[in-house]
């Protein structure tokens, strides 16, 4: 391997850093919840999931959170997912597709501009983080 | 499951300790069990498993900490892994009964940073805690790793650097506290012999009963550790360095081997570091575990080759150490503080702590304590909120008698000094001292001459035996107590042993034997009375000193509440019980070994100790 200049070690540092940047317990730009009770499960909530970690990687993107919970109690709607923007009310997203899912990152999550079409309403239930 | 892509991300950490202490209860198989189950669940996609150094709170080990939302799980078993795998990590439900609760509390505490033991530490030293994998640079990278060294060797210059960690106030962290700016100074200044080199060493060389600090630093985060000789390196003109580490523990030489040869291959390491054409490398030395070695003389000694023996000082090895060059030899701690001293600046480190001790201190809280565990906390800090808020107080009900810090070589403190801040010089004054960090609390049920008696069992036993002070005195000493504790003692042992634990004390060669009697002379200074018991009246308070305890039977006890269960006539192995079912019992001195075993095996209460 060639030796490190001071440069490559900012490099490495950035990278790394952006993978591990959830165990630091910072500031996040946005959180999103994805609703994972067995109704969220079923409906395809693995899928939307997956779809967001996607988005993650390719984008490179380090400051948004996601987590999951369990049943939102509105299981007819699921998938489901909780977008909450820093300094900005939750907002949550009913029969979701990879598609919807993969749009509303972009718009609400980088963009801070809620997607009305797919959005049931403002505001969450707890989760535990 | 595969080493993972390295940009791979996962939104869920599982950062499982690795430190000795929860490889002991099984961690490794904890991890294997979670990737199992989460490969099993789909979830490899999503959830990370990683291993960490130790995160501390050894009591509750093994443990397991989630990221994001530093949800803390301790006590596992393999068998609680599947159900916590689909609860939590797929379907988004953290698993209560897993989590810690209090003693005393019903209601467990999920977050890691809510518990009592977590609250009061300040993470300088062991800054990366449970936050990366000692085996990855990358993440030691990621939390600033190398930056340090990056700029000492691009920005300042020796001076400067020494300069910096002379304002910072550091102190040697292995015990003596001599200013660690002023020890590199002196070997700036100090002309090697013939022209030759300068070395480094790092003193991993942790003999304390009881005392894990090192070794959970180096098999945590060994890079820090490597960073911190990189710039020491700078500082005092050494192009080579080695840690000394006992051979006992495999774990942190394995870890440390794999960092330096990471380090290595980065280029961190090696000639031309970061193309800034300064030199270093290090070797690791492996300690076959003498107490001694680590006195710093012996220990170069010791890496030289020869038996591990101190020698007269002065010259210190700052003027004349390893192969007769000047050497700055520094305690693992002391390593890994340098790098962040450097990163965040002096100003920032000597805010923290007391006028004259600054920054933090790491202890491994041992004995007679609910959180049993390694703590690291601002110096100033009072033994009582270490002992109470930390160590979360005395398990059963019982009471605080006392506590021992600095190792077998320090002293007790008793409950009216609880108190006391910790700094270099307030224990220095109660008679105990830092030491390396060992800090063992002891119960009611503790008698103090036998703790006495032991440590210096240890010493003694320890003694190199190159200085007469030290292998006579320390045995004449331990020949004392021990006939004190068999209530042969007599008021001219007490008066023996006083003198002669000051005559060692200022006699003797090394650090070993100088400070071998404080055991002695801190009890006999705080519990003089419990001595003067054992002698006058052939008894132990505690009842620890069993050759002192005479057992009896309390007959009408023994009817009344067990009817004469026989339980006690049974289990004696020197038929010293006498009785049989449905009568009184009692016990025949003449034939009576003191074992016990009546005592601990009656249900009813009725044998006594006295």
């Amino acid at each position: 391997m060639p030796k490190l200049t001071l440069e490559d070690l900012a490099k490495i540092r950035e990278k790394t850093r952006r993978l591990t940047t959830i165990r630091e317990g910072g500031e996040f730009r946005a959180k999103v919840c994805v609703h994972m009770g067995t109704c969220g499960i079923a409906a395809g909530a693995r899928n939307i999931m997956n779809a967001l970690i996607k988005e993650i990687e390719e984008r490179e993107i380090g400051d948004v959170l996601l987590t999951n919970s369990g049943c939102a109690g509105l299981c007819s709607r699921e998938p489901m997912a909780t977008v909450e923007v820093a300094g900005q009310p939750p907002v949550k997203y009913v029969d979701l597709t990879e598609k919807k899912i993969k749009e509303i990152f972009e718009k609400h999550v980088l963009g801070g501009q809620i997607v009305p079409e797919y959005a049931l309403g403002i505001g969450s239930e707890k989760t535990d983080y | 499951m595969p080493e993972p892509a390295k940009d791979k991300t996962y939104r869920v950490h599982l950062m499982v300790c690795a430190g000795t202490g929860c490889v002991s209860n099984h961690s490794f198989e904890i991890k294997a069990a979670l990737e199992k189950e989460i490969k099993k669940q789909g979830l490899d996609n999503e959830v990370l498993v990683v291993t960490t150094g130790c995160n501390g709170f050894c009591e509750r080990g093994p443990l397991l900490v989630v990221q994001p939302g530093n949800v803390f799980y301790q006590q596992l078993t393999v068998k609680d892994i599947p159900f916590l795998v689909e609860e939590h990590f797929l379907k988004g439900r953290p698993v209560r009964r897993l989590m810690y609760t209090p003693p005393k509390e019903k209601m467990p505490i999920p977050v890691l940073s809510d518990i009592d033991f977590f609250k009061k530490q300040v993470l300088i030293a062991l800054r990366n805690r449970g936050l990366v994998d000692p085996e990855k640079i990358d993440e030691y990278i990621a939390r600033d790793g190398y930056k340090a060294m990056g700029k000492a060797l691009t920005e300042m210059t020796p001076e400067t650097i020494i300069k910096e960690i002379s304002i910072s106030g550091l102190r040697g962290r292995g015990g003596a506290g001599f200013p660690t700016g002023l020890k590199w100074q002196i070997v700036r200044s100090a002309v090697s012999p013939n022209g030759g080199g300068k070395y480094l060493i790092c003193n991993g060389d942790e003999g304390d009963p009881g005392a894990f600090m090192d070794r959970s630093i180096l098999e945590a985060d060994p890079h820090s550790v490597i960073e911190g000789m990189a710039i020491g390196a700078k500082a005092v003109g050494a192009a080579e360095g080695f840690v000394y580490v006992r051979n006992e523990y495999p774990l942190a030489i394995k870890r440390m081997n794999i960092a330096l040869e990471q380090a290595r291959d980065y280029g961190l390491l090696g000639k031309d570091i970061l193309g800034t054409g300064f030199d270093f490398d290090i070797k690791i030395v492996r300690g076959a575990g003498a107490f001694v070695c680590g006195e710093e003389t012996a220990l170069i000694a010791s890496v030289e080759g020869r038996l591990g023996e101190p020698r007269p000082r002065p010259p210190y090895p700052a003027q004349s150490g390893l192969w007769g060059k000047p050497t700055c030899i520094n305690n693992v701690e002391t390593w890994a503080n340098v790098p962040i001293i450097i990163d965040r600046g002096s100003k920032w480190y000597a805010a923290i702590g007391t006028p004259t001790s600054k920054g933090t201190k790491v202890f491994s809280l041992v004995g007679k304590i609910n959180n049993t565990g390694l703590v690291e906390v601002p110096m100033g800090i009072t033994l009582r909120e270490i002992i109470y808020d930390i160590g979360g107080g005395i398990p059963g009900g019982k009471g605080f008698k006392a506590v021992q810090t600095g190792g077998p070589s320090g002293g007790c403190i008793p409950k009216e000094q609880l108190d006391l801040p910790i700094d270099y010089e307030s224990l220095t004054q109660a008679g105990s001292m830092m030491g390396s960090g060992g800090m063992v609390v002891m119960d009611e049920d503790t008698c103090m001459v036998d703790v006495a008696r032991y440590f210096l069992s240890f010493t003694q036993d320890e003694s190199c035996g190159k200085c007469t002070p030290c292998r006579e005195g320390t045995k004449a000493m331990l020949n004392i107590l021990t006939r004190i504790t068999e209530g042969k003692g007599t008021w001219e042992d007490l008066a023996l042993l006083e003198d002669m634990a000051h005559a060692v004390k200022d006699s003797a060669l090394c650090g070993l034997g100088k400070t071998a009697p404080n055991p002695v002379l801190t009890t006999l200074r705080y519990f003089r009375g419990e001595y003067e018991t054992h002698i006058r009246d052939k008894k132990c308070p505690a009842h620890v000193c069993r050759q002192l305890n005479v057992y009896t039977v309390d007959e009408e006890r023994c009817l009344s509440a067990g009817k004469g269960c026989d339980v006690c006539r049974r289990n004696c192995a020197s038929e010293a019980v006498l009785g049989a079912k449905n009568q009184a019992h009692r016990i025949d001195q003449s034939k009576c070994i003191k074992c016990g075993v009546c005592y601990d095996v009656c249900n009813f209460g009725a044998v006594n100790v006295d």
